[in-house]
C-alpha cells in the first residue's frame, strides 16, 4: 500500500465501506459487456465462452491473487462442474439452472474434501499437488469412458430453455445472457465477499502466513473456506460451458486448461477482482484474432504480447496500468 | 536367466536419465536462482533440433552433434538470460511465469515455422540399434549408452558444484547476494554462466531424447509437466535429488507399464503425489 | 429485451438466407487443428484439399470455390462449435468440412444439424459422428471398418491367437472391441488385451511385455501423429521376431516415418488400410507425383487422401445440384455417389451417408532397399460393420 493510501485517515468501518463503493469505471465496464449484443452479433458465441473463462479466472484469483495459493490443476473443479452438469442434464433434468446448482454442489464438495490437504502445503510443493490432483481426475474421466462417454466426448445433452422461455439459439444470444448473467451474480458475490473482514484475513495470510493466527485468524480453516468458495466457482464456470455447448469432453479436465486460465489471470492482474475478467477478454480475443490471421502460427504472437505485458506492465495489465496513473497522479 | 524385474529396472533407470538431464537445468534455475523458468524444455526442444539439422542436412555422426545441442541450447540461453531474464530476477513468480510461458508459446510456433510439424526422424548409427542379450535379458543399447552420460554427467556436475572455485562462487552468489558481490564475486556473470549450464544439459538431454521419444515442434510443452514433476520430488536445487527423482520416476512409469497396465496414466502422478505428501520438500530438499 | 433480441435475430437469420443465394462463390469452412499435436496432420489434409483445387481448378457448376480456415487446436469441442458457428453466421459458408479428430467432428454436427449445412468429415474415424446431422458424409474410414477387417481377414489366413495392443481411448477400444469380435466370430481367440495410456512417450515396456507373452501374434492401434514412430523404435529395439510372432495393425502403425523408425524390425507387419502411396493405379500415380510436386517430395498419406477425396465429394454434390447449396440437396446429391478415388473404388452409402470402400491388407517388404507397404489382399465393399450391426 502506498503511503498515500486514504485507508491511514479513516476508521476501519469507513474504510471498508469505501472498499465496497462502486466506481464509475465499474458501472461502465460492466454496461460494455451487453454491447455485444447490439455491436457484434456474430461474436456472441466468442462473447459467451469469453464470460466463462473469465467466471472460471475469477475463481482462481480469489486463491491465488487473495489468499496466495497458486494452483495449477484448478480445471479439477471446473471439468467437475462441466461433467456433473452434463451428466445430470443427460440423464436427470434439463432445466439449467439446477443443472448449474449440482455442478457447483459436486464441485464444492470436492473441493472442500480436498482443502484439507491444499491447507497444509505451501509454495511448488502446492503448485504439484494441485497439478497432480487435476491429472488423475483426468485420467479417472479418460477410463470412465461409459459415464463421461470419454475421449469422444459427452453426447446426448440436450439442454431445456431458460426460465423455460430462452431457447439456446445458434447465434448465442441465450448463452451469452446466460453466461454473462451467472458472471455478474458470481462476481457480485466474490466483490462482496473480497471486501469484507474475510477478505481482509485472507491478504493477510498471502503477505504473511505464519503471523495471522497471531491477529486470531486461523489460516488454515480460511483456506479451507476460500478454496471451497473458489471449487464452487470453478464448478458453475464448467456447468455453464457444458450446458451452452451441449457437450463435455476430457480438455475441461486438461493441464491446458489449467495453465491457460492461470496465464489469463497473471495477464490481467492477479489479486485484482477485474483481473481475471480483463485477463480472459484480451487472452481470447488475441487468441481469435491471431488463429484467424495464421491458424498455424498465433502461438508466436500470442507468445509476444505475453512477453511484451510482462515487460512494460508488471504485475499484470491492471497491475501496471495502476501503478502508471498513481504516478501521473503524483506529478 | 535373470527375472524380468531386472530388465524393468534398467529400462526405468535409462528412461530416468532422460528425464535427469533434460530437468536439471530447472532444477538448478529454479531451486538455486529462485527463477521460474518453464521455457526450460525449449532448450531442450533447441538441442534436439540442432542435433536433428546436423544429421539430416549435413550428415554429421549423432555423437559429433551432442555438442553442438549442448552449446547451442546454451549459447541461445545466455542470449535470453541477457536481454530478458535478468531484469526479472527481482520481479513475482507469477511475472516470472508469463514471461516464460509466452517464450516457450514463441519457440512452438518458431520451431513449426522453421522445421515444419513433422515427427523428425533420426537414424541412429547401426550399432546403436538394438540390443544385446545378457543372461536372458534384452539390453537396448541405446539404453545403455543413456544411462552411461547420465552418470558421467551427475559426477560432473556435482564435482563441478562441489570442489570447484566457480561451484562455491555460485553457492555463495545463491547463499547471500550482496555479501557475495562484496567479496568480489561477480554474480552476474556467475548467474549467467549457471543458467547457460542447465540450458545447456536440456539441450543435450533434447538430443539424447529424439531416439526415445521423438521431436516434434510441441516438444518444448511435453515434457514440460514430466520435469516439474522431477523437480519437485527430487527437491529443489538438489542434483543428487533430481537424479533419484528421475530414477524413480522412470522406474515406476515402466514398472507400471509392465506390470499393471491397468493403471495406466495414473501411476507417476500418484506416485508424485505420494511423494510429496510425505516429504513436502521432495527427497533431498531443504526447504519446500 | 430478449425477445427483442429474437426479433432481431430472426431478421439477421432471413437476411443471411438471402444474401447467401444472391452469392455466386460457394463458401466451405475448414476446421482442423492447424496449431498443437495434430498440426501435422492438419497441414497435411489441408494440402490434399489444395491438390484437389488445383488439379480441378476452383470453380464447379459455375460458382467459385473458397475455402475459409479455422484452427481448433487440438480435441476442444467447445471451441470447434463456436467455430462452426461463427462460420455459419458471420462467414455464411455454405459447407463445413475437415475435421481430424472425433469429438470435434461430433460437435460442429450439432450446428450441421440444427444450421441444415452440409458437412463433409475427412478423417474422424469414430462410428456414431455421421449419426448426429442427417447432412454429413464421411470421405476417410472408420476405425471398425478397418480393424474387423483385419480381424476377420487374420482369423481366416491362420492366425488363431491375437494379443491386442491399443491406446486407452474412445479410438482405442473401439478398435479393441471389433477386431476381438471379428477374430472370435472368424474362429480366432483373443489371448489378452493391453490397454496403453495415451500420454505416454516411451512404448518400451508394453512391447517388452507383449515379447515375454510370446503370443502367434500382436494387433496393434495408435492413433497417427508422433506415436507411430514411438512405437517403431521399441519395436526395434526389443526385436520381435517377426518368424514367431506375427504383427498385425491398422495402417497408422506403419506409416512413413514409423517405418524409417523401425528399419528392417518392420520386415513382415500386416496392416488393413485405406490408402498407402504405393498402391497401384493410372490415377494414384498422378495423385502422387503432383502432391510430391507441391510438397518438397513428400509422399501423400491417408490425411491427404481424406482432404482430396472429401473435396472431390463437394464438386461432385455441387455438380449435381446445379450449384445450389442448400444441404438437403447437397446430401441427397452426396449419397450413393460412386467414384474412382487415389485409393481405389469409393461410394457414401446411401443409406448411413458413411464410406464404403476397399480395405486393403499390406505386408511391409524392402522393395529397392526401401521399406514399403506392399497390398497383397483385398477386401471389397467394406460397409461400416458398426451402423451395419444397429439396423
Amino acid at each position: 500500500m502506498t503511503a498515500s493510501d486514504p485507508a491511514a485517515a479513516m476508521t476501519p468501518q469507513t474504510y471498508m465501506q469505501s472498499l465496497s463503493r462502486w466506481r464509475v469505471l465499474e458501472i461502465a465496464f460492466w454496461l460494455a459487456t451487453l454491447l455485444p449484443f447490439w455491436l457484434f452479433p456474430t461474436y456472441l458465441s466468442l462473447a459467451s465462452q469469453i464470460a466463462i473463462t473469465a467466471l472460471f479466472a475469477l475463481s482462481l484469483d480469489l486463491i491465488l491473487g487473495y489468499a496466495g495459493i497458486v494452483s495449477l490443476g484448478h480445471a479439477a473443479f471446473f471439468g467437475l462442474g462441466a461433467y456433473s452438469a452434463g451428466i445430470f442434464t443427460k440423464f436427470v433434468w434439463g432445466e439449467p439452472f439446477s443443472g448449474l446448482l449440482v455442478a457447483a454442489l459436486v464441485a464444492g464438495i470436492v473441493g472442500f474434501a480436498s482443502s484439507f490437504i491444499i491447507s497444509r502445503f505451501r509454495h511448488l510443493t502446492l503448485i504439484m499437488i494441485t497439478l497432480g490432483l487435476g491429472l488423475l481426475l483426468h485420467e479417472a474421466a479418460n477410463s470412465m469412458s461409459w459415464l463421461t462417454g470419454g475421449s469422444d466426448g459427452l453426447q446426448g445433452v440436450s439442454i431445456k430453455p431458460v426460465f423455460g422461455v430462452f431457447k439456446f439459439d445458434l447465434y448465442g444470444y441465450t448463452a451469452y445472457g446466460y453466461a454473462l448473467g451467472i458472471l455478474f451474480l458470481c462476481f457480485l458475490f466474490t466483490r462482496r465477499l473480497i471486501n469484507s473482514p474475510f477478505g481482509l484475513a485472507l491478504r493477510g495470510i498471502r503477505e504473511n502466513f505464519t503471523r495471522m493466527p497471531a491477529i486470531g485468524a486461523d489460516s488454515r480453516a480460511h483456506i479451507r473456506k476460500v478454496y471451497t468458495i473458489s471449487a464452487i466457482i470453478a464448478g458453475i464456470a464448467g456447468g455453464i460451458l457444458a450446458q451452452t455447448t451441449e457437450t463435455v469432453a476430457l480438455e475441461v479436465l486438461s493441464f491446458e486448461r489449467s495453465a491457460d486460465v492461470l496465464v489469463m489471470l497473471v495477464l490481467g492482474g492477479a489479486g485484482r477482482l477485474y483481473g481475471g475478467l480483463i485477463g480472459a477478454g484480451v487472452f481470447m480475443i488475441a487468441r481469435d484474432q491471431f488463429s484467424g490471421i495464421a491458424p498455424q502460427y498465433w502461438y508466436f504472437w500470442i507468445g509476444v504480447l505475453l512477453v511484451v505485458v510482462v515487460m512494460l506492465l508488471p504485475n499484470g495489465i491492471l497491475g501496471g496500468l495502476s501503478k502508471l496513473t498513481a504516478r501521473w497522479r503524483r506529478k | 536367466m535373470l527375472p524380468p524385474v531386472f530388465g524393468v529396472l534398467f529400462d526405468g533407470i535409462a528412461y530416468g536419465m532422460l528425464l535427469f538431464l533434460l530437468s536439471v537445468g530447472m532444477s538448478v534455475t529454479l531451486g538455486l536462482m529462485n527463477f521460474v523458468n518453464l521455457a526450460h524444455c525449449a532448450f531442450g526442444m533447441l538441442g534436439a533440433y540442432v542435433t536433428v539439422m546436423l544429421m539430416k542436412n549435413f550428415n554429421w555422426n549423432f555423437f559429433a552433434t551432442l555438442p553442438f545441442a549442448f552449446l547451442a541450447a546454451a549459447f541461445v540461453s545466455v542470449l535470453v538470460e541477457r536481454t530478458l531474464y535478468r531484469r526479472l530476477y527481482r520481479a513475482t513468480d507469477l511475472d516470472q511465469v508469463l514471461l516464460t510461458i509466452g517464450l516457450a508459446f514463441i519457440s512452438v510456433a518458431a520451431a513449426a515455422w522453421f522445421f515444419g510439424t513433422t515427427q523428425q526422424p533420426v537414424a541412429m548409427p547401426s550399432y546403436m540399434r538394438g540390443s544385446i542379450t545378457f543372461f536372458g535379458l534384452n539390453i537396448g543399447i541405446y539404453r545403455l549408452f543413456l544411462i552411461a552420460v547420465g552418470i558421467v554427467v551427475t559426477i560432473l556436475l556435482v564435482m563441478t558444484l562441489e570442489h570447484t572455485r566457480f561451484g562455491a562462487q555460485v553457492r555463495a552468489a545463491v547463499d547471500n547476494q550482496r555479501m557475495a558481490r562484496g567479496l568480489g564475486i561477480d554474480v552476474d556473470r556467475t548467474f549467467a554462466v549457471t543458467f547457460a549450464l542447465g540450458s545447456g544439459l536440456a539441450g543435450l538431454g533434447g538430443a539424447l531424447a529424439i531416439e526415445i521419444v521423438g521431436l516434434d515442434p510441441h516438444f518444448a510443452f511435453v515434457y514440460l509437466v514430466y520435469v516439474l514433476i522431477v523437480v519437485s520430488v527430487g527437491g529443489l536445487g538438489s542434483i543428487a535429488g533430481s537424479f533419484a527423482a528421475a530414477c524413480l520416476i522412470g522406474i515406476s512409469d515402466i514398472a507400471g507399464k509392465y506390470y499393471v497396465p491397468q493403471l495406466g496414466g495414473f501411476l507417476i502422478y500418484l506416485v508424485m503425489v505420494a511423494v510429496l505428501m510425505w516429504k513436502p520438500a521432495g527427497l533431498f530438499g531443504k526447504r519446500s | 429485451m430478449k425477445t427483442m433480441l429474437y426479433a432481431s435475430a430472426a431478421a439477421a437469420v432471413l437476411a443471411l438466407v438471402s444474401t447467401a443465394q444472391a452469392q455466386d462463390t460457394v463458401k466451405i469452412g475448414v476446421i482442423l487443428p492447424y496449431s498443437g499435436q495434430f498440426a501435422d496432420g492438419a497441414k497435411q489434409m489441408d494440402a490434399g484439399i489444395k491438390l484437389y483445387m488445383k488439379m480441378n481448378g476452383d470453380t464447379v457448376a459455375g460458382k467459385k470455390i473458397e475455402i475459409i480456415r479455422k484452427d481448433v487446436a487440438g480435441p476442444q469441442p467447445p471451441v470447434a462449435k463456436r467455430l462452426a458457428q461463427e462460420l455459419v453466421v458471420r462467414d455464411n459458408v455454405d459447407i463445413l468440412a475437415g475435421f481430424l479428430l472425433t469429438p470435434n467432428a461430433m460437435a460442429a454436427a450439432d450446428i450441421s444439424a440444427e444450421a441444415k449445412k452440409f458437412m463433409v468429415i475427412m478423417n474422424a474415424a469414430t462410428s456414431i459422428i455421421t449419426t448426429k446431422s442427417n447432412y454429413s458424409v464421411r470421405t476417410s474410414h472408420t476405425l471398425p471398418q478397418v480393424s474387423a477387417t483385419m480381424g476377420a481377414w487374420a482369423a481366416k489366413n491362420g492366425v488363431k491367437k491375437a494379443y491386442t495392443m491399443v491406446s486407452d481411448y474412445g479410438p482405442g477400444h473401439d478398435a479393441e472391441t471389433s477386431f476381438q469380435a471379428a477374430l472370435k466370430s472368424a474362429g480366432g481367440e483373443s489371448v489378452g488385451a493391453v490397454r496403453m495410456a495415451v500420454a505416454n512417450p516411451d512404448f518400451s515396456a508394453y512391447v517388452q511385455r507383449a515379447k515375454d507373452l510370446n503370443p502367434e501374434s500382436i494387433f496393434v492401434f495408435i492413433p497417427g501423429g508422433a506415436q507411430p514412430a514411438a512405437i517403431g523404435k521399441a519395436f526395434a529395439e526389443r526385436g520381435i521376431d517377426s518368424a514367431k510372432t506375427k504383427i498385425l495393425g491398422t495402417g497408422e502403425l506403419t506409416d512413413d516415418s514409423a517405418l524409417v523408425n523401425m528399419g528392417d524390425t518392420a520386415l513382415g507387419i500386416i496392416t488393413a488400410w485405406t490408402y498407402d502411396h504405393n498402391h497401384k493405379s493410372a490415377l494414384n500415380e498422378k495423385f502422387v507425383a503432383e502432391y510430391k510436386k507441391d510438397n518438397n517430395g513428400e509422399n501423400p498419406n491417408f490425411f491427404v487422401a481424406g482432404g482430396y477425396d472429401g473435396m472431390h465429394v463437394i464438386y461432385e454434390a455441387l455438380k449435381k445440384t446445379g450449384g445450389k447449396t442448400d444441404g438437403e440437396a447437397l446430401v441427397n446429391a452426396a449419397k450413393g455417389l460412386k467414384w474412382e478415388a487415389p485409393r481405389g473404388p469409393m461410394m457414401i452409402d446411401p443409406e448411413t451417408r458413411d464410406i464404403v470402400q476397399t480395405i486393403y491388407i499390406r505386408k511391409v517388404e524392402k522393395v529397392g532397399g526401401k521399406l514399403v507397404n506392399v497390398e497383397f489382399d483385398k477386401v471389397e465393399n467394406v460397409k461400416d460393420p458398426v451402423k451395419a450391426a444397429m439396423k
